[in-house]
């Protein structure tokens, strides 16, 4: 298998690598990069540890080839937080106890973001759903469904005191 | 004192007997009264096992009081999750 | 030192609240670092290859082509795993569980590792390791394991606990009666007698992060090894016995770890890297793939069980028995007798026999799995009590709290009974708003008990007292769910000072002395002990230091709220002083300031829960859906109510799944045809309601603040409590476990 060169973007930094063309983009970027907060649940797609973004888009990393990255905006939970500000959903995931082992949720986080940044208020039912591609064995999902709502509504207490300035 | 014996596995080392008469005021002395009565447990207590002691259980503290008229029960050693 | 660690029923300042977790921020932000996220400079990989049968006898192995691809570094078979466990059978089998001796035991056991420069070359390796296998019978079901007939998989395995020993081997490793009163003369006089068999299907804990370690060893005998792990001294011990090594010499740090549930309270890989390390004289990084989790580690009995309930007219349970047959996997373990002592511990029985008979099979060795055993006796007894019910025609709640164990009990297990919750978690099961929810059409509400003993054992914290009075807290049972949070709240509330100045951490095995695993529920409640008693040593010798300050006799010293004060009207000028001032002095008082303790932690305070379910059934496809779900628990009392309601929460999601969906599956081959999150299927957000928690305060009167366990029993009841609910809601009483979508419509059908 041939090596390859990779320029992408990770959380807003220009980053190049190289690998070999068969490897994962989680390997590459836990590996290579060094950014170890994508986890590997089970490395087929079934239990979204590894849920990253790519170009606005949530993926699991670990069925995404490294060079597919090449010419890419990636995102991981690395990059949630705005300087020492984390993102709202960082804050109710803390407050609201939605983690117990910790190992599922930077994979909820970013799952929970492109949700949210798609629709601000989504219901329940719609929540459960859009998040049925990470597992976590922990919680029961209770206090991560909590978090997500509370996360969302002040999110669109944020926005709405934009939109009025 | 009287020992109970909860568990048939236990109680084979006693010659099958249900409850076995002990002297001691603590844990150690339990055992060690146990196994020079019933040799047969001196493997049991090195592998591990547990006594109630008025409702409360002992798994590896052998310095723990016995005190008289206590109900004494041996069990199992247990491990969780 | 024997400690006093009574309950004082004080009141508390920040017991209790709701603050948030230490170690949220690195969670939050991905800076936690895991098992599989550790390196070390000139690190190999390590790979296994791993046994495709189920049974087989090892003809020959030829490792010298692999030996020779440049980049391998070391090879590992059993050749180079001496025994030196010096007789002791229970070590072998962990070792021959690491790597197998000779024979193949179960589809994914391991039988050579390699240790290579990266990961294409370890594989590489792998292929070319030439094993030639004789395949051997093989047998995976408990009930066809138990059968004259059945292939023996161990010749050294004489049934124990039966009169005389069988002279030939079998794969019934043990025998275990246990119980009370004459059942036979109790079932003569119950008006309804009630039999029924019961099937509960292989499980895994589950735990979203693999095994994982990074292994270093020199050939002088030291060595370092970071791991993912319930119990780090534990897993020192262990590698250090098997490998010959000196404890002291081998340090263990754990990292954070991705779930355990029992799962990481067992060595796998962590013996073998550290010999592959140790022979390659390099740092070696494992990472199991889900694959290997699946088919080599963890999981719970596969069991079958039987039992008969006799009741009264007046629906008072007379006599109850039940004979429990759990599959151990390759290796003996103590799985039947705990489910036989924890089946009807929930009942006050004058008349009760429990017999349980661990079996070997060609399945993984067994791992204990959050209350280990009880769930699946409690689905079979849950069950059978539901019909108890129905047939003396009383509600279910009520028949139970007719007959459930009290205070004073003599339970099923030999103990009597001190202060306990079922009683109160029934009634409040009773009057619950949950119980008065309309249901519709196709569902049904079920509810279930379920006990756990909780252990303490083996534990020591250290309380070290900054310069300016911020405090760091060292223990050594690892955090699985929120530790650091409730144990930090228990020095702050000792200390008197708020619960930011507190921080805890978890101590590498040189720099605490032993602790057993965080296993048995007992994290919170041992390590809480510790952490009380070295905090109030680290309060004497404040007053101490406060004494000299003040130059008086330490006598006429006393704390309150985080500050010392000196009593007597002599004394009555001194103002007094906090904690913060006496560590700014201490230099000048005698030095640092901090407080130790190191005991067993024993009197775990048993504990009972109650939960509720409602399902929805639908009849077209069997599939079943959780409408609504409460658990009702004794906590004894919650530090951190969150993490309380977390591990209710979280047990209840396991056992749903257990109840609905997972299941081992072996082909007629043997083979395990699920090893993946795709087709053994753990529940997903969407398949879940929220799981409303009720916790009720029965203070444990054996530890200073009321604490029970609390991580286990909420997993017991819930297989037994949907089951009930599924027979609610269609007419169906099931009695294989998982009551999947396929086991439902067969059902369904042949009902028709
Ligand atoms: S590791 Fe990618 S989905 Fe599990
Ligand atoms: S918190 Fe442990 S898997 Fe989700």
């Amino acid at each position: 298998m041939s090596t390859s060169t990779v320029s992408t973007t990770i959380n807003g930094d220009a980053v190049q690598f190289a690998c070999p063309t068969d490897e994962s983009l989680l390997d590459a970027i836990r590996n290579r990069v060094g950014l170890t907060g994508v986890k590997e649940g089970c490395g087929t797609g079934d239990c979204g540890a590894c849920s990253i973004t790519m170009d606005g888009r949530l993926v699991c990393s670990c069925l995404v080839l490294g060079v597919e990255a090449n010419g890419r905006a990636i995102e991981t939970v690395e990059g949630m937080a705005d300087g020492d500000q984390l993102h709202p959903l960082q804050e109710k995931f803390i407050e609201h106890a939605a983690l117990q082992c910790g190992i599922c949720t930077p994979g909820f986080l970013i799952a929970a973001r492109v949700l949210l940044e798609r629709n601000p208020d989504p219901t329940e039912k719609e929540i459960r759903y859009a998040l049925a591609g990470n597992l976590c064995r922990c919680t029961g999902y209770d206090k991560i469904v909590r978090a997500v709502q509370a996360a969302a509504k002040e999110m669109r207490k944020a926005s709405k005191k934009r939109t009025r300035k | 004192m009287r020992v109970e014996i909860a568990t048939s596995n236990l109680r084979a080392a006693a010659d099958g007997c249900s409850h076995v008469h002990l002297e001691a005021t603590n844990i150690r002395g339990l055992y060690a009264d146990l196994v020079r009565q019933y040799p047969a447990f001196e493997k049991l207590v090195r592998k591990g096992i547990a006594v109630a002691i008025n409702g409360r259980i002992f798994q590896d503290d052998w310095t723990a009081p016995i005190p008289a008229d206590a109900e004494l029960v041996l069990l199992p050693y247990i491990e969780g999750g | 030192m024997r400690q006093d660690t009574k309950f004082t029923n004080q009141n508390f300042r920040v017991i209790g609240s709701r603050v948030n977790r230490p170690d949220g921020m690195d969670k939050v932000t991905g800076r936690a670092r895991y098992g599989a996220d550790y390196d070390a400079p000139g690190q190999l990989v390590g790979l296994f290859l791993r046994s495709p049968h189920a049974h087989a006898r090892i003809v020959s192995m030829d490792i010298s082509r692999a030996e020779k691809l440049a980049g391998v570094k070391a090879i590992i078979t059993a050749d180079d795993l001496p025994d030196l466990t010096n007789g002791n059978r229970e070590m072998l089998d962990i070792l021959e569980n690491s790597m197998a001796r000779g024979r193949a035991l179960y589809d994914g056991h391991a039988v050579a590792a390699v240790a290579a420069s990266d990961v294409k070359t370890a594989r590489k390796a792998l292929k070319l390791i030439k094993v030639e296998y004789e395949q051997l019978p093989h047998v995976t079901d408990v009930d066809e394991a138990m059968q004259p007939d059945a292939p023996v998989i161990h010749d050294w395995i004489f049934t124990q606990g039966v009169n005389p020993t069988p002279k030939k081997p079998s794969n019934v490793c043990n025998r275990t009666e246990m119980g009370h009163g004459d059942v036979d003369a109790g079932f003569a006089r119950a008006a309804h007698i009630i039999e029924k068999s019961y099937k509960t299907e292989q499980t895994h804990q589950g735990y979203i992060e693999p095994h994982a370690c990074v292994a270093s060893m020199g050939p002088d005998g030291s060595g370092e090894l970071w791991v993912t792990t319930q119990g780090h001294f534990a897993y020192r011990n262990v590698c250090a016995e098997l490998l010959g090594l000196d404890i002291a010499k081998l340090k263990v740090t754990s990292s954070e770890i991705g779930g355990g549930f029992g799962g990481k309270t067992h060595v796998w890989a962590e013996p073998i890297a550290l010999a592959l390390s140790r022979k390659a004289n390099r740092p070696v990084k494992v990472v199991m793939t889900r694959d290997e989790v699946f088919r080599a580690t963890g999981p719970a009995s596969s069991t079958s069980i039987d039992v008969k309930i006799g009741v009264t007219k007046k629906g008072r349970i007379i006599a109850a028995s039940a004979e429990l047959r759990y599959a151990d996997g390759a290796f003996p373990g103590p799985w039947a007798i705990l489910g036989a002592m924890t089946s009807f511990a929930c009942y006050d029985l004058k008349n009760v026999k429990t017999v349980g008979y661990d079996v070997i099979c060609n399945r993984p060795k067994v791992a204990a799995y959050r209350a280990p055993s009880a769930p699946m006796a409690a689905f079979a007894i849950e069950s059978t009590v539901d019909l108890a019910a129905a047939a003396v025609g009383m509600d279910a709640v009520d028949f139970r709290i007719k007959n459930a164990a009290k205070k004073g009990t003599l339970s099923s297990y030999g103990v009597t009974y001190g202060p306990i919750g079922i009683g109160p978690t029934l009634d409040a099961a009773k009057n619950h708003p949950h119980m008065k929810a309309k249901l519709k059409k196709n569902q049904g509400r079920g509810m279930a008990c379920g006990f756990w003993f909780n252990f303490g054992g083996q534990t020591c914290s250290t309380i070290n007292i900054a310069a300016d009075g911020t405090v760091n807290l060292s223990v050594g049972t690892i955090d699985v769910g929120g530790s650091r949070a409730s144990l930090s709240l228990i020095a702050a509330e000792e200390l008197g000072i708020p619960y930011e100045h507190v921080k805890a951490s978890v101590a590498d095995t040189a720099s605490l002395g032993h602790n057993d695993m965080t296993d048995g529920s007992r994290g919170t409640f041992s390590s809480g002990m510790a952490t009380i008693v070295a905090a109030r040593r680290a309060i004497e010798v404040m007053k101490e230091r406060a004494a000299a300050m003040w130059d008086i006799p330490v006598d006429k010293v006393d704390w309150k709220d985080g500050h010392a004060v000196a009593k007597g009207k002599k004394n009555s000028k001194l103002a007094p002083l906090s904690l913060k001032e006496i560590a700014e002095n201490s230099p000048n008082t005698g030095g640092p300031i901090a407080g130790h303790n190191e005991f067993v932690a024993d009197g775990a305070g048993v504990s009972f829960a109650s939960h509720l379910c409602d399902v929805e059934v639908d009849p077209e496809t069997g599939a079943t859906r959780i409408v609504r779900y409460t658990v009702i628990q004794d906590a004894g009392k919650a530090i951190h109510p969150d993490y309380v309601e977390g591990q209710f929460q979280g047990g209840a999601a396991q056992g749903i799944g257990w109840a609905l969906n997972e299941e081992y599956i072996y082909g007629e081959d043997g083979r395990l045809q699920n090893p993946g999150f795709l087709d053994y299927r753990i529940p997903v957000c969407s398949d879940l309601p929220f799981i409303d928690t009720q916790i009720l305060e029965i203070p444990n009167p054996d530890h200073p603040y009321g604490v029970r366990g609390v991580g286990e029993t909420s997993i017991v009841p819930p297989l037994a409590a949907i089951g009930n609910a599924i027979s609610n809601a269609v007419g169906l009483r099931m009695t294989h476990v998982p009551m999947s979508p396929p086991r439902i419509l067969a059902a369904l059908e042949a009902g028709e």
